[in-house]
């Protein structure tokens, strides 16, 4: 029964934290139809921003503060990643719209660079992250069932990041303007919508959520030049079975990913239980190839 | 219509494949060519020697340090006069944490650059994937780093432990005071799992239980599953041969798991100072390691190594056993060298048997046999400050012994 429990709380975890590294790139893949490559990428700068958020509190600021430094490095994460974001949207990404390939290939060059960028900044080795005290530690449900704080404080940030982006899709202006380019871009443009704008704006806030997963990462891996790589395979898996373009489908496929995961590792071992979750994905999609939530619109034909 | 968005589909699979391949592999090799001292030869050309290591990719965090310790010696040694009155050059190649990065380089070293010796590898798979390529070019490979045994090249001298010198007296030491149920945690790849047949041997014959064996991918972050298995199985001891950056994960998804150091004993055979640094101490406190050298082992000549190797790379570094490792073997092959008179493979393995060198561990020598070191078996326990203290060691250097042919139950094993 323990085990039942507490499995049931690893799969949601597990799945909190693929949502969470797969929202951003719902928006930009999802939404935007830009293979991107260097998401992961994102990710990382998102995990070094906390790890330069925390490195100044523990010079600059009194020691007893030191347990906010997480709640300071979110916002922070996620400007510093939107601003590299957008940058990389008005330098590189804007002239590739429509060419899936090019894009894909340039944003993997992109990727790569920033990766030996932070090896020559930070490092190669991983760097320490220590997380805030009020952290640590879990919530003991009985004897065998301890809920980790990290991984409750995950799942509240995932629903909060979810919330907020519902909030800003369907109910402010702007995320209106954003939808309305992203289905039907000429239509759009001709009611006077600055296209450009809103794909730097777009591209940025996809940008800005990596930054966000970077930062809730550093609780629970390691942070490395190369902690991009380890999660992109599985955020475009869980993009691709949600199905491109709906929040929903996001939703949906981390959860079926993290929950199966979590069940095969248990009867299975590590390695076979991956195998089995591909297996699971491609046969998922020989009969669904649009995912399990499929958006009707012509943007996708 | 639906042919395009079919067409999209496939491109992004295949990204996705490509990708997965390259996870330990995407970066370029960021320190190519020569990495020469700029100082002029002390007379005739100076000797080329190879520096091959993971500078990039999940095991950077482990082989970077090595690296460094290794131009450490070169350069310690180029300032005293060098070998045989010439400058050493160190050609320095990145593996890349991808074992067929690290035969393709080997090659080059040898066929290309033409070095007298290599230094390099870390993890068994690379070492495996070298072996051939040495012995093909009769090349001389000093490999740093503790591994599984059943292993004996005349082209590679070992100056990490074997299994008799690290992970067995380790076992015996955990039955003797910790408990007699094993669980066994590794990453997928040869040393964890030839450890552990070794270990499954050993406890058989004296009296343990594994209770659990899991292997993980190289570079896996997830391990609350793994725990809870854990949990479910409460062992006394999880007996730990995962390597790389997996540490981190493992060893977080733990303590917040509310399993700690006192609750249940974990021993570690892949985490020295410079992982407990990215791990973070205060995570691994109380935790246990097998090696042959600590940061804080009392010799006379690790208090100048330690010194030495701060005061180039900065205070905040450590030092650690497959980084004191790469500094002796720079200095035994050295010690060879000068015996011989040559740099020429044949005769530098023929003056090498049974060299002895005051290293910081304590002295060790060279097997003629197997050419392998003798090397003293030290347990530590992580403190605070990241540093181990000593709970126990072997007293004197243990010979080699990489077919385990000592021990009756090590039979079944050299036997494969």
């Amino acid at each position: 029964m323990d085990m039942f429990v507490l499995q049931m709380f690893n799969g949601l975890s597990i799945s909190s934290i693929l949502l969470l590294i797969a929202l951003g790139l719902a928006v930009t893949f999802g939404l935007m139809n830009v293979i991107n490559m260097a998401h992961g990428e994102l990710i990382m700068i998102g995990a070094y921003a906390t790890y330069v958020t925390q490195n100044l509190f523990m010079s600059y600021a009194p020691a007893a503060w030191f347990g906010a430094y997480f709640v300071v490095a979110l916002p922070i994460a996620f400007i510093v990643a939107a601003l590299i974001g957008w940058l990389l949207e008005v330098v590189l990404i804007r002239h590739l719209y429509g060419r899936p390939l090019d894009s894909l290939l340039a944003t993997w060059g992109v990727g790569m660079m920033l990766q030996q960028l932070a090896r020559t900044i930070f490092g190669a080795p991983n760097v320490g992250v220590s997380s805030p005290a009020w952290l640590n530690g879990g919530l003991a449900i009985s004897d065998g069932i301890i809920f980790p704080y990290k991984r409750i404080f995950i799942i509240a940030l995932v629903a909060v990041v979810l919330l907020c982006m519902y909030l800003y899709i369907y109910r402010t202006s702007s995320g209106r303007r954003m939808r309305a380019v992203m289905q039907n871009r000429s239509m759009a443009g001709c009611l006077g919508i600055s296209t450009r704008r809103v794909d730097g704006m777009t591209f940025a806030i996809g940008s800005g959520i990596a930054g966000i997963a970077g930062c809730a990462l550093t609780l629970i891996g390691p942070i490395g030049p190369s902690l991009g790589t380890y999660y992109i395979v599985d955020a475009f898996m869980v993009v691709v079975l949600g199905g491109v373009g709906k929040l929903v489908g996001t939703v949906c496929g981390a959860l079926g990913i993290g929950m199966f995961n979590t069940l095969f590792e248990t009867y299975t071992s590590a390695s076979i239980g991956k195998v089995l979750v591909f297996v699971c994905i491609v046969a998922f999609l020989q009969w669904k190839p649009r995912g399990l939530v499929a958006m009707r619109t012509r943007s996708l034909d | 219509m639906k042919k395009r968005s079919v067409k999209l589909w496939s491109i992004l699979l295949g990204a996705v494949i490509v990708m997965t391949g390259c996870v330990e592999g995407t970066a370029p090799p960021e320190a190519s060519g020569s990495g020469g001292t700029g100082e002029p030869a002390a007379s005739g050309e100076p000797i080329k020697v190879g520096i091959l290591h993971s500078l990039s990719g999940t095991m950077a965090i482990s082989e970077v340090s090595v690296k460094d310790a290794e131009m450490l010696a070169i350069e310690e040694i180029n300032a005293a006069g060098g070998v045989l009155g010439k400058q050493i050059e160190p050609v320095i190649e990145d593996g890349a944490s991808d074992w067929p990065t690290f035969a393709e380089k080997a090659g080059k070293l040898l066929q290309q650059d033409k070095v007298a010796a290599v230094f390099g590898g870390w993890t068994s798979a690379s070492r495996k994937a070298m072996l051939p390529v040495f012995e093909q070019n009769k090349g001389l490979l000093f490999y740093p780093v503790q591994y599984e045994g059943l292993e004996s090249s005349p082209n590679i001298f070992y100056t990490g432990a074997t299994t008799n010198q690290q992970i067995v007296p380790s076992v015996t030491w955990l039955l003797e005071n910790r408990g007699k149920t094993f669980y066994l945690l590794g990453s997928d790849y040869v040393f964890p799992k030839t450890a552990n047949q070794v270990i499954k041997a050993q406890l058989a014959a004296e009296g343990g239980e594994v209770v659990g064996e899991e292997y993980t991918p190289l570079g896996h972050t997830d391990y609350s599953t793994i725990i809870s298995k854990i949990k479910a199985a409460k062992p006394d001891i999880v007996y730990n041969t995962l390597n790389g950056d997996s540490n981190v994960a493992f060893f977080k998804q733990l303590k917040d798991a509310g399993i700690s150091s006192d609750q249940m004993t974990t021993l570690s055979v892949s985490v020295a100072e410079e992982e407990i640094r990215g791990i973070g101490a205060d995570v691994l406190k109380g935790h246990l390691a097998s090696w042959n050298y600590y940061q804080t082992t009392d010799t006379p000549e690790n208090a100048t190594f330690v010194a030495k190797y701060k005061e180039k790379y900065g205070a905040d570094r450590v030092t650690a056993d497959p980084i004191e490792a790469g500094y002796v073997a720079v200095y035994l092959w050295k010690a060879a060298v000068e015996k011989a008179g040559s740099t020429d493979v044949e005769k530098v393995k023929a003056a090498a048997k049974g060299l002895e060198f005051d290293a910081p561990e304590g002295k060790v020598t060279v097997d003629g046999e197997n050419q392998h070191i003798y090397k003293t078996v030290r347990i530590g326990e992580v403190q605070e400050d990241g540093q181990f203290k000593e709970l126990w060691n072997s007293g004197a250097a243990v010979k080699p012994d990489p077919y385990l042919k000592t021990y009756e139950w090590g039979a079944s094993l050299s036997a494969k």
